[in-house]
C-alpha cells in the first residue's frame, strides 16, 4: 500500500536480475534470443503466473494456499466434464470451471476465517481433497478436448492477426492487470495489506477481517480456476493426475518477486517478474543443455537468495 | 542494510550464472545446432532420475558415441508433469536438433509440437510408449501387454492355476500402467480360470505406498497366494509389504530390475520378474534417429524386447546385460 523508496528498489533489483539473466543467456546461446524462443518463455509462464497472481493476495495477508496446484487440476477436470461430457457451450463451461475454482477458494477461506484453521493445514487438506476429487470425477482418465478446437485455441490460438503469438500470454497479461488494479486501486487491496501488516489492528478499526479473508481466498480460487482452463487448453486435455508441485513453484515466483511470506508486503509487478525469472531460468538452462540435475540446483539457489534478500530487508526496518 | 540487500540480489544473479556457466562446460553442452558435422539428437524422456531412464540414457549415449552423434537427454521430475514435458519438447525444438527422440507422457497433449517438428522436417522417433500420432517415423518400445501376460503365465504356473492373486500397479492413467494391468488381467481371464483376481490397487510406483497397499491387501485377504507388482517401485514395495506383514509362502512376481528387486529374486522372496531392455531401447532409439537424419527407411515399430528372469537364469550373460542395478 505504502510505496516506499525501499520497495521500489527491491522491485527494480528483481527486474534488474531478470534483465541480467536474460542478457546472459542471449550471449551464451544463439538459440535463446529470438522471437520464437521468447514467445516460448512467455507461454511457459502462463500457468504458474496465473497461480502466482492469485496466491500473491493470500500471501500478503500472511496466509498460504497449498491447494492451488491440485485445485487447478480439479478445475481442469470440471471444465472437461462441463464442455466435453455435458456439452455445455464453451463460454459457460469456461465460466463454470473458473467459478468452481472460486468455490474451492471459498471453502479454504471459510476454513481459515471461520473455523480458524491455520492456512497451511486448511489448504494442505484441500490439496489432497482436490487431488482425489480430480481422479474421482474424471474416472482417472484424461478428458480430451479434440472435438472443441475453439477451447484449445484459448491457449495456443492467436488473436493477433498474422502472428502465432499465443492467446494464453494475452490472458496472463490481462489477468495481471486485473490483479494489479485490485491490489493497488481498490478497498480489497487495501485490506489485503492491512490484514497482513497487523490483523488485530485491522479488526479493531472496524473492518470485518473474516469476511475479507474469505473474499481473498475466493479470489485466489478464481485464478486457480482460470489456470485450470489454461493448462487444459494448452494440453488439449484435462489431466487429473497433474498439478502437484505447481503450488510450490507459484509460491517461489511470489517470493522471488519480493512478496514477504510473513505478510504485509508484496506486489503484482514483483510476482510477474518472479514468474518470468523462473521460466527464463528453466528455458535458458534447457536451451543451453545444462544437465538437468544442475537446473534444479540453480533454481533452488535463486529462491534461497531471494528469500535472503527479503529477510535482509526486514532486518533493516 | 540497503547495500546488503543489493548484494544479495546481485549474488542471486551471480550464483545462477556461475552455476550455469559451470554446467555448460561440464555437460555435453554446445547449444549450437548445426555448424558441426555431428548430427544432434534431442531426447525428451518421461523422467531422468529413475534407474530405468538412466539406463536408457546410457544406451543412447553409447550408441551416439559409436556412431559419432551428439545427444541431450532430459525428462520431467514425475510422470504427472505433462506440462513440464511439453515445455521441454518446445525448448528442444528451439535448439534446432537434427532429430527428436520422444517418450510421450500424453501424446495428444504434445500433438501441436509434433506437428511443428514435422513442418520443420525434423524427424521424430518415439520410444518407450507409442506416440498416438502419425508423425513419429518409428517407435522403439517394449510390448508391455505381452510382457505382463508373460508375468501372468509364470504366476499361474507357480500357483498351479488356482488361488487369489492381487495386483499392485503403478498407475491407472499412463499407457504402461494400463497395458501392464490389462495384459496381466486378460491373460489370467483367458487362460487361468482357477485364478481369482482382486481389484487392482494403485501405488503410484512409490515403494512406501505400494508396501502399505500390500499390507492392507494381506490384512483384508489372508488367503491371497500371489501378488504382482507392475514396475520397479511397485514390485519392491510389494516385497517390503510382504516382509513387514510377516506372511510367508506368497508368490511375488515383479517388473523391471534394480538392486533391491534382483536381491529379492536371489534370496527367494520374489519368484521372478519381467525385465525390459532399457539400454537396448536407448541404443535402438539413437540408431533409428541417425538413420532418419540420413533419410533411411525405418520399420513402423522396433520391439526392444523383454525377458523373464528368475533364480535359474539371473546370472546368464543374456539377462545380466539387460538388468540395471
Amino acid at each position: 500500500m505504502r510505496r516506499t523508496l525501499r520497495d521500489r528498489i527491491q522491485q527494480f533489483l528483481a527486474f534488474a536480475s531478470l534483465i541480467v539473466i536474460f542478457g546472459f543467456f542471449s550471449i551464451v546461446s544463439p538459440n535463446f534470443f529470438n522471437y520464437g524462443n521468447v514467445t516460448n518463455i512467455l507461454f511457459s509462464t502462463v500457468v504458474i503466473g496465473l497461480l502466482a497472481l492469485g496466491t500473491t493476495f493470500v500471501i500478503i495477508t500472511g496466509g498460504i494456499d497449498l491447494s492451488i496446484g491440485t485445485g487447478m487440476a480439479l478445475c481442469a477436470v470440471i471444465s472437461g466434464v462441463l464442455i466435453v461430457d455435458l456439452g455445455v457451450p464453451l463460454p459457460l463451461g469456461v465460466l463454470g470451471a473458473i467459478l468452481f475454482g472460486g468455490l474451492i477458494g471459498l471453502v479454504n477461506g471459510m476454513n481459515v476465517a471461520i473455523l480458524g484453521l491455520p492456512p497451511f493445514i486448511a489448504t494442505l487438506a484441500m490439496m489432497l481433497v482436490a487431488q482425489g476429487l480430480a481422479l474421482v470425477v474424471s474416472n482417472s482418465t484424461p478428458i480430451y478436448f479434440d472435438q472443441t478446437p475453439a477451447y484449445i485455441d484459448l491457449s495456443i490460438g492467436s488473436l493477433i492477426p498474422g502472428t502465432d503469438f499465443p492467446n494464453a500470454v494475452l490472458i496472463l497479461a490481462l489477468a495481471a492487470v486485473v490483479a494489479g488494479v485490485l491490489l493497488n486501486r481498490t478497498v480489497l487491496g487495501r485490506y489485503t495489506y492491512s490484514i497482513g501488516s497487523n490483523e488485530e489492528a485491522t479488526a479493531l478499526s472496524g473492518i470485518d477481517v473474516r469476511r475479507w479473508k474469505i473474499i481473498i481466498y475466493t479470489l485466489a480460487g478464481l485464478f486457480t480456476g482460470l489456470a485450470g482452463v489454461m493448462i487444459s487448453a494448452r494440453l488439449g486435455s484435462a489431466q487429473p493426475a497433474t498439478g502437484m508441485g505447481y503450488e510450490l513453484q507459484a509460491i517461489a515466483a511470489v517470493v522471488i518477486g519480493g512478496t514477504s511470506l510473513s505478510g504485509g508486503k508484496g506486489s503484482i509487478v514483483g510476482t510477474v517478474i518472479g514468474a518470468l525469472i523462473i521460466s527464463v531460468l528453466n528455458n535458458g538452462l534447457q536451451i543451453m543443455s545444462i544437465p538437468q540435475e544442475w537446473q534444479n540446483v540453480i533454481l533452488g539457489a535463486v529462491i534461497l537468495l531471494a528469500v535472503y534478500a527479503d529477510m535482509a530487508r526486514k532486518r533493516a526496518r | 542494510m540497503r547495500m546488503k540487500r543489493i548484494g544479495a540480489v546481485a549474488a542471486t544473479a551471480a550464483v545462477a550464472l556461475t552455476l550455469a556457466a559451470c554446467g555448460g562446460t561440464s555437460g555435453d553442452a554446445g547449444a549450437q545446432g548445426g555448424g558441426d558435422q555431428q548430427p544432434y539428437i534431442a531426447i525428451v524422456s518421461k523422467g531422468f532420475q529413475h534407474q530405468f531412464w538412466q539406463a536408457v540414457q546410457q544406451g543412447a549415449e553409447q550408441e551416439a558415441q559409436a556412431q559419432g552423434a551428439r545427444i541431450t537427454f532430459e525428462g520431467p521430475a514425475t510422470e504427472a508433469d505433462i506440462e513440464a514435458q511439453v515445455t521441454m519438447l518446445t525448448n528442444a525444438l528451439a535448439r534446432q536438433p537434427d532429430a527428436i527422440g520422444f517418450a510421450a507422457l500424453d501424446s495428444r497433449a504434445a500433438a501441436p509440437l509434433l506437428q511443428q517438428a514435422s513442418s520443420r522436417d525434423i524427424p521424430v522417433i518415439a520410444f518407450d510408449s507409442g506416440v498416438d500420432s502419425p508423425i513419429p517415423l518409428t517407435t522403439a518400445a517394449t510390448d508391455n501387454k505381452a510382457a505382463a501376460a508373460e508375468a501372468a503365465r509364470h504366476m499361474a504356473e507357480a500357483l498351479g492355476g488356482t488361488g487369489k492373486v492381487a495386483l499392485v500397479v503403478h498407475d491407472q492413467t499412463s499407457r504402461s500402467g494400463i497395458d501392464r494391468r490389462d495384459g496381466f488381467v486378460e491373460w489370467m481371464q483367458a487362460n487361468a480360470p482357477g485364478i481369482e483376481l482382486l481389484q487392482p490397487q494403485y501405488g503410484g510406483g512409490d515403494q512406501a505406498r505400494s508396501a502399505d497397499i500390500t499390507k492392507s491387501i494381506l490384512a483384508a485377504n489372508p488367503d491371497v497366494r500371489g501378488i504382482y507388482g507392475s514396475n520397479e517401485g511397485s514390485a519392491i514395495g510389494v516385497v517390503r509389504g510382504v516382509a513387514e506383514s510377516g506372511v510367508t509362502g506368497l508368490t511375488v512376481v515383479g517388473f523391471d530390475s534394480g538392486a533391491a528387486q534382483v536381491e529379492a529374486i536371489r534370496n527367494g522372496t520374489m519368484l521372478g520378474a519381467i525385465t525390459q531392455n532399457p539400454v537396448g531401447m536407448g541404443r535402438e532409439l539413437v540408431d533409428a534417429a541417425i538413420k532418419a537424419t540420413r533419410g533411411e527407411a525405418l520399420p513402423p515399430v522396433i520391439d526392444t524386447g523383454f525377458y523373464w528372469y528368475d533364480q535359474s537364469n539371473i546370472d546368464s550373460p543374456e539377462i545380466q546385460a539387460v538388468l540395471y542395478q
